[in-house]
């Protein structure tokens, strides 16, 4: 029982690293239904820009994280601006094999400027290392720290959304672009700004990951980035309740399968999962049909 | 002799009833046509019945052979090959192909070689493709299209584009042709021109032609019978005549013009 | 006619320089990667070019095609055990693809390429971890058959197969599902059969590969065949021109060229390869070719120009 506690405790902290990314990843989807293959990439410069704030600029961690996350937004609306944008109307294939040139370009750039080489976060200090222990479970301050920054996020990501202009541009623009043009909306700007929010978050994400698991390298982005964006998938592509849902399943999928199956097949099984859900309910969890007009 | 039955057939999208237990009926030979207010289903019903939806409920007959084929919840392409072929309202040819695969494609039922034949290019593969090719162009030239067989679709002036559709419709010999808006955007020369294809393809290929037209001369002139479909619901039906005079009938869509036509 | 002159003349060239020496053995190297990149991007051509299908898991099925037949041939070190394993590989492979097309290929573009890419990543999970595979460290020693004739005709037999195959009414159904999927239905077309075909055809292809890889480089391990191989295979793909079989050709030739050349900087080479790929993307999306392929009736047109330029003698 208390083992599987404990699993349900790594299971939520894992799962909150996935549903930041899957955020980004539903977001980008919603608005211009593009599977931004570069979002993880991005998710990894921020842990080196947190890297690079903690070791050599010896800044503390949430200054850190906040710098990282202003790297991310303004990353974010460049690439957009650079590769996606002059593709606006051109086939899905090429927009996706764009980004993932992107991908690589940003993986192989990073390698080719700070080596292959994996770098180890910074020791930390006074509050961060500690931990709780309820029982026989151990609950780290980072885990705490971690889940606590994730549901902030998360809140504040509802509230732009909902309540702000800027948020119902973007649903707007989700739902339809060109109306939202003819209403004067400006979808240049609604489609940045969501780049914007979407790699904030991403870069969060890095930086939480690099706190938490300690080293970073060059391609760590690739294969969380493909979990997250199962995870938005399972929740529900375009839906953003969907991804924070679909982050939470999957890491509680993957520390499950690893705790108490084979850890080997722990990747296989989150793949089998995106299978099984495209065959079953491609629209994921909380997504509707929509049909193509003819 | 009936050919399709269409019965009661119903298709509601979410909380909108696009069409709702529509009933018409086709005898074989007839040139019927289908009108209706913007919106009133006309083209869900042919997507309901060429397979692109599936009607909630109802049944659609076609009869071919003395044999009763039931088509509601088949695909697309296996009710073309039961002899149901039609065109689209928003020209749905293949774009960036030339005129005479656009039509080659529509052939392709006909085609009885597999696929060892063509890997490898024998024999019996070049001799029907000859044919797919000339018989091809024998159908293009009743569209005057033969001489642009190896235009690009895209290429195509508009009225051309619109008649290609109808020939590629064409081509997978239907017993059945669904045309959707033929005349839209064409001028009065142009639409006297479909008139007089339209006319000649029913009478060269035994055709059963339902027709959905805004263009009420075309309607008027050609059609022997008419449907009137409006919120999804068949309103009317009759002769010309009985149409245009149809209290419903004119409130609904045709207003008082109706004497222009 | 003109074809098999060509043919035959390009065989023999080769041929006699590798009899006689005169082709270094990393030359050598180099047109064994340049045919077996020809075979992968033209059966991928297939399936995202011709038939709008996009998969990014190309390299599973390569990866399929290279485990049997060098399984088969380890344990049958003859030419038959080779060809046998060829095939097997090659069968094996499409099996997958048709296991794998039939659930996933009524998923729109970029749901299927994820779906592709999830398949793949799971047949390299597996083969990473099964014990008759040898797992992480691979299979080595795997006997060597593949020479230039061989090479030369599984390439051949690959390359005009799939390219009569386009060219008949069924290569025609399979590019009308790219073109317009809705009103190809309408035209009678089984969208779904042939979708599945395409990616047979092209799985299969792509085992042939993967087997001829194995029997020459006589050492295989599961990392080789991962998204990265298959991003690989769809560079020259799109360099080449999605829908342009020659161009696919050449683009197997230009980059195995470049990518030589670049041998001696490896890291600034994938950072040229990425920039590259989104610069052809933004520039020139159609690639080298577009859909056109190359005739040696441009060659004619080419020299008549040259011939009315020079004006008459």
């Amino acid at each position: 029982m208390e083992g599987l506690l404990q699993q349900v405790v790594n299971g939520i902290t894992l799962g909150s690293i996935y549903a930041l990314m899957a955020l980004g990843y539903t977001m980008v989807y919603g608005i211009i239904r593009l599977i931004n293959f570069a979002h993880a990439d991005v998710y990894m410069i921020g842990a080196y820009v947190g890297y690079f704030c903690m070791t050599f600029l010896k800044l503390g961690f949430l200054p850190s994280l906040v710098i990282a996350m202003f790297v991310c937004t303004v990353l974010g609306i460049l690439i957009e601006k650079i590769a996606y944008r002059p593709l606006r109307n051109a086939t899905r294939i090429s927009v996706l094999i764009t980004a993932i040139g992107v991908s690589l370009f940003l993986e192989y750039g990073m390698m080719f400027f700070v080596t292959a080489n994996v770098r180890t976060y910074p020791e930390m200090t006074g509050i961060m290392a500690r931990s709780l222990k309820l029982g026989n479970i151990v609950v780290s301050m980072q885990q705490i720290i971690l889940v606590s920054i994730t549901i902030i996020l998360m809140i504040l990501l509802q509230f732009i959304v909902k309540k702000t202009k800027i948020g119902k541009a973007m649903r707007a623009v989700s739902m339809d672009k060109d109306a939202a043009e003819l209403m004067g909306i400006n979808v240049d700007s609604t489609i940045s700004f969501t780049f914007g929010l979407g790699s904030a978050l991403a870069g969060a994400a890095g930086v939480l990951v690099g706190v938490y698991y300690n080293t970073i390298n060059p391609l760590m982005g690739t294969v969380p980035g493909l979990k997250a964006f199962i995870a938005a998938v399972f929740g529900g592509i375009g839906i953003i309740p969907g991804a924070m849902i679909g982050g939470y399943f999957i890491g509680a999928v993957e520390v499950l399968v690893a705790g108490y199956g084979n850890s080997m097949y722990r990747d296989a099984v989150v793949f089998a999962i995106l299978i099984l859900i495209l065959i079953v309910k491609p629209s994921g969890l909380l997504g509707k049909n929509t049909r193509e007009k003819v | 002799m009936t050919i399709l039955d269409v019965k009661k057939v119903t298709k509601s999208f979410g909380g909108l009833t696009a069409v709702a237990k529509a009933s018409l009926k086709l005898e074989k030979g007839e040139l019927v046509g289908l009108i209706g207010p913007n919106g009133a289903g006309k083209t869900t019903l042919f997507n309901l019945l060429t397979g692109i939806y599936t009607p909630d409920s109802g049944t659609i007959s076609l009869y071919r052979d003395s044999q009763e084929i039931m088509l509601q919840g088949l695909r697309p392409n296996k009710i073309c090959n039961a002899g149901l072929a039609r065109t689209f309202q928003n020209i749905r040819l293949f774009k960036d192909l030339t005129v005479l695969e656009n039509v080659l494609i529509a052939m392709h039922k006909n085609v009885k070689y597999g696929f060892i034949p063509s890997f490898l290019h024998l024999p019996s593969y070049k001799r029907q493709e000859e044919e797919l090719i000339n018989d091809s162009i024998e159908l293009l030239k009743i569209f005057n299209l033969d001489d642009k067989k190896d235009e690009l679709a895209k290429n195509l002036p508009y009225g051309e584009q619109r008649h290609l559709e109808i020939a590629r419709a064409l081509a997978t010999n239907p017993s059945v042709l669904l045309l959707d808006e033929p005349a839209a955007g064409m001028n009065p020369a142009e639409t006297a021109e479909l008139t007089r294809i339209i006319k000649e393809i029913r009478q060269k290929f035994d055709l059963t032609i339902l027709l959905i037209e805004h263009d009420m001369s075309l309607v008027m002139s050609i059609c022997e019978r008419i449907y009137v479909l409006d919120y999804g619901m068949v309103i009317a039906s009759g002769t010309p005549e009985e149409i245009r005079s149809n209290k419903r009938v004119i409130e609904a869509y045709l207003g008082e013009e109706v004497n222009n036509a | 006619m003109k074809k098999l002159v060509a043919l035959g003349l390009t065989y023999a060239i080769i041929q006699i320089l590798i009899m006689t020496n005169l082709i270094s053995d990393y030359i050598q190297a180099t047109l064994v990667t340049i045919c077996i990149n020809i075979i992968l991007a033209v059966s991928l051509n297939l399936i995202t070019g011709f038939t709008g299908q996009f998969s990014l898991g190309h390299a599973g099925f390569m990866s399929i095609g290279a485990y049997i037949c060098a399984l088969i041939t380890m344990r049958n070190p003859t030419v038959y055990g080779f060809l046998i394993g060829v095939f097997a590989g090659a069968l094996a492979a499409a099996l997958m693809g048709f296991l794998v097309g039939l659930p996933t290929l009524r998923l729109r573009g970029d749901y299927l390429a994820i779906a592709t890419l999830g398949m793949s990543e799971i047949i390299r999970i597996i083969f990473l971890n099964l014990e008759i595979t040898n797992g992480a460290a691979g299979l080595n020693g795997i006997p060597q058959f593949v020479n230039w004739t061989w090479l030369f005709i599984f390439m051949t037999a690959t390359v005009l197969g799939i390219s009569n195959f386009i060219k008949s009414s069924h290569g025609r159904a399979c590019i009308s599902i790219r073109e317009d999927e809705i009103a190809a239905e309408a035209m009678g077309i089984d969208t779904i059969k042939y979708k599945v075909i395409a990616f047979v055809i092209g799985s299969f292809c792509a085992g042939i590969a993967g087997a001829l890889y194995a029997s020459y480089f006589y050492f295989i391990k599961p990392d080789l065949f991962g998204f990265l191989k298959s991003v690989d295979i769809l560079v020259i793909v799109v360099s080449g021109g999605m829908g342009s079989i020659s161009g696919s050709i050449l683009a197997a030739i230009l980059l195995a060229l470049i990518s030589t050349y670049l041998q001696s900087f490896p890291e600034i080479r994938m950072v040229l390869y990425a920039a590259a790929l989104v610069a052809i993307m933004i520039f020139r999306p159609q690639g080298l070719m577009g859909s056109r392929e190359l005739s040696l009736e441009l060659f004619g047109k080419l020299g008549d120009s040259l011939k009315s330029k020079k004006g008459r003698v």
